[in-house]
C-alpha cells in the first residue's frame, strides 16, 4: 500500500479550489472547478485502480490525532470505494451542466460545489465517528444555499425545509454518537463496528440512527422534503442531491445500523420493511399523477430508495449487494434524469410535462438518450439498476415473501409512470410552435450524458465490475451480523424428483455469484 | 503563608486597579480628543494584567484566608474576560465618532477597567461576600455603561431598567446569602460546603433554611448570566445600549457571571448538587427553548443576538448541570467559544450604518449583502451557522464539549430534549443567513474601519474548521482549569 495520502489530497483539491474560486471572475471559476473535480475523478480512477480487492478490510488508511477527543481518520472499503468513485464521477457532470445554466455568483456556486464534493468524499472516507458527523452535517451548509440562492420559485421554503428537516433528524444521532463513544471508549468506526452493545441499549441506539438516515434516505414518511428540495434546487443541485447525498442514508445503515446494532436491526426489520412497502406504492402512485417532471422524478427516487432500504435489511448476500448495486445505479439514472429535465427546461424554462410533447421529432439525439435512461429507472435487463433490483428483490424473498411481492409492483408501477412520463414528453405530434424550435442536443450536453449512458450499460452488462470490490466487506458483514439473522418466511423445500440440469442452472447463477462464499 | 505572596496572587487586580485609577486622573485633565490614547492606555492596561495573571495569579492557591482564590479556573477566566474587555475598548471610538448625540469620553475605557476588576473577582471569589463585592463592582459600571449615550432615550432606558432589575437580583442575592450564612454559620464556600454535606437536604428533617438559600442564590445568580425565567431585561437591555456595550455585555460580564455561578456550584454547594442540579436543568431548557422561541419574531438583530445570548447561557448551562470536572470544562470551552462568536457578531452589527452614517440595527437592512460586502456576508454567516452549532464551524465543538459532559453524566433526556431543541434555534439563524443570501440587495452599508475588519477576521479565522486544531490545547487548558474546583 502507498503511503501517499491520497484521500486527504482528495479532499484538500476541491478544498483549496473552493476557496480559491471565491476570488476569481466567472469564467475562470469554472474552468477552476472544471479542472478541480476533473483531478479528483482522476485520483478516483487511481484510487480503484490501486484498491487492492479482497487484500484488506480497509485501505488507505491516515491516522493523524490531532484534533484531542477525535482524529482525523481516512480509509474505505468497497463499500465507501463504489461511492466515492459515484461521487467524483458526477461532480465534473455537475459543474458541466451549470456551465450556461448559472449566470449569476457563479463563483460562489462553483465554491459551494467544490465544497460538497469535499463533504461527501469525507463521509465516505471517514474512519472516525465524529469526522464523519462533521461531513455529515457540513453538507447542509452548502446544499441550503444552492438551493436557497440558485433555486426556483419557492426556493426559500424548500430550503429551510431540507435543512431544518434533516438537522433535527441528525441531531439525536448526535447524542448517540456521543453515548456510543463514551461507553466503548473509542471514536474509531471500524472498532465501534466489533463493538457489541448489550440489545436494550441497541434499540434505542437504532432508532436515533434511523432518525437521521430515514430523512436522509429518504423513507416515508419523512420524505417531504425531497420532492420540494428537488424540484426548487438548480439542475446541478438536484443531480448531486439525488445521486450522491441521498446515498448518505443508505451508506449510513450499511456502516452504522446494521454491524453495530445487529441485533436491533434484526428486531425492527418490520418497521424498515413496512415504511418500505408503504413507500413504494404510495410513492410509485404519487409519481404516476404528477404534472411537474423533477417531482415525478424526486418521487421515483424515494421508490427506489425503499428498494435499497429492504435490501439492506435482508441480512444476506443478495440484499446487501443488490441494494448497493441499486444505490450506484439510481445515483447515474436519477442524475442523468435530472440533466435531461435541465437540457429541456434551459430551451423552455418549464417543467411541466404538459407544455412539452413530440420531442422525438426535433430532438431525436435527445430522445434515445432519454429512452436509455428512462428504460434504466424501469430497471430493465441490461441496464444498470436491473442487476440490483433483482439482487435486492431475491434477498427479501428469502425474509418476507409478502414485502418482496408488494416491492416488486415498482417495477410495473416505475415502468407505468416512466413510460407515461416518455410518452407524454417524447412522443406524439409537436403541440406548440414553441417546442418546434427547442434545437437538439449541444455537444456539451451530448458530452454530459454520454458517459453516464456508458456506465449505466456498462453496469447492466457486468456487474461483477461493481460487485468485485464489495465482495469481501459484504461477507465480513454477514459474518457480524449472522448472529442476529431474522428467520424468514419463505422456505423452500428441496424437491423430490430430479430437477432440470438446465432450469437449476438458471436459478443458481446469480446467487452463487453474490454468495461470495467466503465466511 | 506571608502577605506578600498573597498579595501576589492579586497581582492582575492590583495592575487593573492603579490602572483605571491613573486613566481616571488623565482623563480628569485631558482634552477630549485624548480619548482614543486613553482608550489605547487601557487595551495595554487590560494585556498587563493577563501578563500577571502568569504566576502566583493562576497557581497561588487561596489567599486572605480562603476569600480569594487565585486558582487555574480563576485563571482561564480571567484570560477570557480581560481580552474581551480589550475588544469592547476598541470597538467603541470609531462607533461613537459616527454616531450622531454624545462623543466617547475617556471614562467609558476607564468604566470598563473598573468593571473587569470586578469581574476578576467574581471568579476569583471564594466567600460570598468577595461575590458581592466583585458583583456590585461590575454591575454598577455596566449600569453607567448602559446609559453612556445620555441623550438617546433608549440607551437612558437600558441603563435605568438594567439598575432597577439588577438591584431587585442583587437583593434576591443578598436575601439567599443572609439565609445561606444563618444556616451555615459561615460566608467562606469551604465551610458552607461542609455545611451542605452535614445537612440533611430531603425527606423529613431536611434543612428548609439552606435549602432556601441555595435557591435563592441561584436566582440571583440566573439574573446576572440571564438565564430564564431571569431574562427579562437582556433584550430590552441589548437593544437600547449603545452597540459596543451591548458587545461586552454579551461577551465578558456573561463569562463572568459563569464563572461565578459554576464556583458557587461546584465549592460552596457541591454537596447538594442533586438539588442545584434541577434547578439548572430547568434554567438550561427553559433558556434554549425560550431564547430559541422568542427569537423568531425578532427584527432588530441586537434583541436577536439578546435571545440567542439567552439561547447560548442555555447550552452552557447543560454542562453546569452534569456537575463533573468535564462538565464544567465544557462550560468554560462553551463560553470561550461563545465569547468569539458573539463578539465576531457584535463587530458585524457595528459595520450596519446608513449612508449618512447612522447605525441601522434591522435585520431586514441586511438583505443581499453577500452581494454589496461579500467578506461581511461571509464573516456573519460563519458566526451564524457557527452559533447555530452547525459543523464543521467551531461553535459545533462548544455544544460537543456541553452535551459529551451531560452523556457522561448520564443526563440522557436533558440531552435529547437539548439538542432537539438547537433545531428552533437554527431557524433564526437560519433567517439571518436567508436574508444576506439570497434577499435582493438593500442599501449598502458605509465602509467599514480596518481594525475592526481585521477584528472580524480573526474571529471568522477562529471559529472556521481551522479551530479545531485548537481542541487539544484548549481541551487542556479548560479540563486543568476545571480539575481546580474538585
Amino acid at each position: 500500500m502507498t503511503s501517499f495520502p491520497i484521500l486527504s489530497v482528495m479532499l484538500a483539491i476541491p478544498a483549496i479550489a473552493a476557496v480559491a474560486c471565491l476570488f476569481l471572475s466567472a469564467q475562470s471559476a469554472r474552468w477552476l472547478a472544471l479542472a478541480a473535480t476533473l483531478a479528483d475523478l482522476a485520483l478516483g480512477v487511481i484510487l480503484w485502480l490501486s484498491f487492492d480487492i479482497g487484500g484488506a478490510q480497509w485501505q488507505f488508511v491516515e491516522y493523524a490525532p490531532v484534533f484531542g477527543r477525535f482524529s482525523w481518520a481516512l480509509g474505505i472499503d468497497g463499500f465507501a470505494l463504489l461511492l466515492i468513485a459515484l461521487s467524483v464521477f458526477l461532480m465534473p457532470i455537475c459543474i458541466g451542466a451549470s456551465w450556461q445554466a448559472i449566470e449569476k455568483r457563479v463563483p460562489e456556486y462553483m465554491a459551494a460545489f467544490l465544497l460538497t464534493e469535499v463533504l461527501m468524499i469525507g463521509t465516505f472516507a471517514a474512519q472516525d465517528i465524529f469526522l464523519f458527523y462533521i461531513f455529515f452535517e457540513a453538507g447542509l451548509i452548502p446544499m441550503f444555499l444552492i438551493i436557497g440562492i440558485w433555486g426556483g420559485a419557492n426556493r426559500i421554503y424548500a430550503s429551510y425545509k431540507f435543512f431544518l428537516y434533516t438537522l433535527l433528524g441528525s441531531l439525536l444521532m448526535f447524542i448517540a454518537m456521543l453515548y456510543m463513544s463514551i461507553t466503548a471508549d473509542t471514536t474509531s468506526i471500524p472498532a465501534l463496528m466489533n463493538y457489541d452493545f448489550p440489545p436494550e441499549v441497541q434499540t434505542w441506539l437504532w432508532l436515533a440512527f434511523f432518525a437521521s438516515f430515514a430523512v436522509k434516505m429518504p423513507m416515508w414518511p419523512v420524505h417531504t422534503w425531497l420532492p420540494d428540495a428537488h424540484v426548487q434546487a438548480p439542475t446541478a443541485g438536484s443531480v448531486i442531491l439525488a445521486g450522491v447525498l441521498l446515498k448518505l442514508g443508505g451508506y449510513g445503515f450499511l456502516r452504522f445500523s446494521i454491524p453495530m446494532f445487529p441485533e436491533a436491526s434484526a428486531q425492527l426489520v418490520w418497521l424498515v420493511f413496512g415504511l418500505s412497502a408503504v413507500a413504494v406504492v404510495y410513492t410509485s402512485l404519487v409519481a404516476l399523477v404528477q404534472s411537474d417532471m423533477k417531482k415525478l422524478i424526486a418521487y421515483s427516487s424515494v421508490a427506489h430508495m425503499a428498494i435499497v432500504t429492504i435490501g439492506l435489511f435482508a441480512f444476506n448476500a443478495q440484499g446487501i449487494e443488490g441494494a448497493m448495486l441499486v444505490m450506484l445505479g439510481h445515483g447515474l439514472v436519477s442524475g442523468a434524469l435530472f440533466l435531461c429535465v435541465g437540457v429541456i427546461y434551459d430551451r423552455l424554462h418549464t417543467r411541466e410535462i404538459a407544455r412539452y410533447g413530440g420531442l422525438a421529432n426535433n430532438m431525436p439525439r435527445y430522445a434515445i438518450l432519454f429512452l436509455l435512461f428512462t428504460m434504466a429507472s424501469i430497471g430493465l435487463p441490461g441496464t444498470s439498476n436491473f442487476p440490483g433490483e433483482l439482487l435486492a428483490l431475491m434477498g427479501t424473498y428469502q425474509v418476507s415473501t409478502t414485502i418482496a411481492l408488494l416491492c416488486t409492483t415498482s417495477i410495473i408501477l416505475g415502468a407505468a409512470y416512466m413510460l407515461y412520463l416518455y410518452r407524454r414528453v417524447v412522443w406524439g405530434e409537436i403541440k406548440s410552435e414553441e417546442v418546434r424550435v427547442m434545437p437538439d442536443l449541444s455537444s456539451r450536453e451530448l458530452w454530459l450524458l454520454a458517459p453516464i449512458a456508458a456506465v449505466v450499460l456498462w453496469m447492466g452488462v457486468y456487474p461483477e465490475s461493481f460487485l468485485a470490490p464489495m465482495r469481501a466487506d459484504t461477507a465480513r458483514l454477514l459474518a457480524r451480523i449472522e448472529r442476529a439473522q431474522p428467520a424468514g418466511d419463505s422456505r423452500p423445500t428441496p424437491g423430490t424428483g430430479v430437477i432440470p440440469a438446465a432450469h437449476a442452472e438458471g436459478h443458481a447463477a446469480p446467487t452463487s455469484d453474490a454468495h461470495g462464499e467466503a465466511h | 503563608m506571608d502577605y506578600a505572596s498573597q498579595v501576589a496572587m492579586t497581582l492582575p487586580e492590583i495592575v487593573l486597579a492603579l490602572g483605571a485609577l491613573a486613566l481616571m486622573m488623565v482623563s480628569a485633565w485631558a482634552q477630549p480628543s485624548a480619548t482614543r490614547a486613553i482608550s489605547w492606555a487601557a487595551v495595554a492596561v487590560l494585556l498587563g494584567a493577563c501578563l500577571a495573571l502568569i504566576g502566583p495569579a493562576t497557581t497561588g492557591g487561596n489567599a486572605f484566608g480562603g476569600m480569594y482564590r487565585a486558582d487555574a479556573f480563576a485563571g482561564f477566566s480571567k484570560v477570557l474576560i480581560y481580552l474581551a474587555a480589550a475588544v469592547a475598548i476598541l470597538l467603541a471610538p470609531s462607533f461613537f465618532e459616527r454616531t450622531a448625540g454624545d462623543d466617547l469620553r475617556p471614562e467609558y475605557p476607564v468604566l470598563i477597567l473598573l468593571s473587569a476588576i470586578g469581574m476578576g473577582i467574581m471568579v476569583s471569589a471564594g466567600d460570598l461576600l468577595t461575590l458581592y463585592i466583585g458583583l456590585e463592582l461590575q454591575s454598577l459600571a455596566a449600569y453607567v455603561l448602559a446609559s453612556f449615550m445620555r441623550q438617546d432615550q433608549r440607551s437612558a432606558e437600558a441603563g435605568l431598567k438594567y439598575f432597577v432589575l439588577g438591584a431587585l437580583a442583587s437583593g434576591i442575592l443578598l436575601y439567599g446569602i443572609s439565609l445561606v450564612y444563618g444556616f451555615s454559620g459561615s460566608t467562606l464556600f469551604d465551610e458552607i460546603a461542609g455545611a451542605y454535606a452535614g445537612a440533611s437536604l430531603a425527606g423529613d428533617g431536611k434543612s428548609i433554611g439552606l435549602l432556601f438559600g441555595l435557591v435563592f442564590v441561584f436566582a440571583g445568580l440566573a439574573f446576572k448570566i440571564s438565564a430564564v425565567p431571569f431574562h427579562m431585561w437582556t433584550p430590552d437591555v441589548y437593544e437600547g445600549a449603545p452597540t459596543p456595550v451591548t458587545a461586552f455585555f454579551a461577551s465578558a460580564p456573561k463569562v463572568a457571571a459563569m464563572g461565578l455561578a459554576v464556583r458557587v456550584a461546584i465549592e460552596a454547594m457541591g454537596p447538594a448538587d442533586a438539588q442545584w442540579r434541577q434547578i439548572v436543568i430547568f434554567a438550561a431548557l427553559a433558556s434554549i427553548i425560550f431564547g430559541a422561541v422568542a427569537a423568531i419574531g425578532q427584527s432588530n438583530i441586537k434583541r436577536l443576538l439578546a435571545y440567542s445570548s439567552i439561547n447560548n447561557v442555555g447550552f452552557a448551562l447543560i454542562g453546569l448541570a452534569a456537575g463533573t470536572p468535564e462538565g464544567v470544562a465544557a462550560v468554560l470551552t462553551y463560553m470561550a467559544i461563545y465569547v468569539v462568536m458573539t463578539l465576531g457578531s457584535f463587530l458585524v452589527v457595528l459595520q450596519m450604518r446608513g449612508a449618512d452614517g447612522q447605525p441601522v440595527e434591522t435585520i431586514a437592512s441586511l438583505a443581499g449583502l453577500s452581494r454589496t460586502r461579500r467578506g461581511l456576508a461571509a464573516a456573519l454567516a460563519i458566526f451564524m451557522f457557527s452559533l447555530a452549532g452547525i459543523p464543521p464551524l467551531f461553535g459545533f465543538w462548544a455544544k460537543f464539549a456541553v452535551f459529551d459532559a451531560a452523556v457522561r453524566a448520564g443526563l440522557f433526556p436533558l440531552a435529547v430534549v437539548g439538542i432537539a431543541a438547537s433545531t428552533i434555534g437554527a431557524y433564526y439563524y437560519l433567517r439571518v443567513v436567508k436574508t444576506m443570501y439570497f434577499d435582493e440587495p438593500a442599501a449598502a452599508f458605509g465602509e467599514g474601519d480596518k481594525l475592526e475588519g481585521g477584528l472580524i477576521a480573526i474571529a471568522a479565522v477562529a471559529v472556521s474548521p481551522l479551530g479545531y486544531l485548537a481542541i487539544p490545547l484548549l481541551s487542556a487548558w479548560t479540563m486543568a482549569a476545571a480539575q481546580a474546583l474538585f
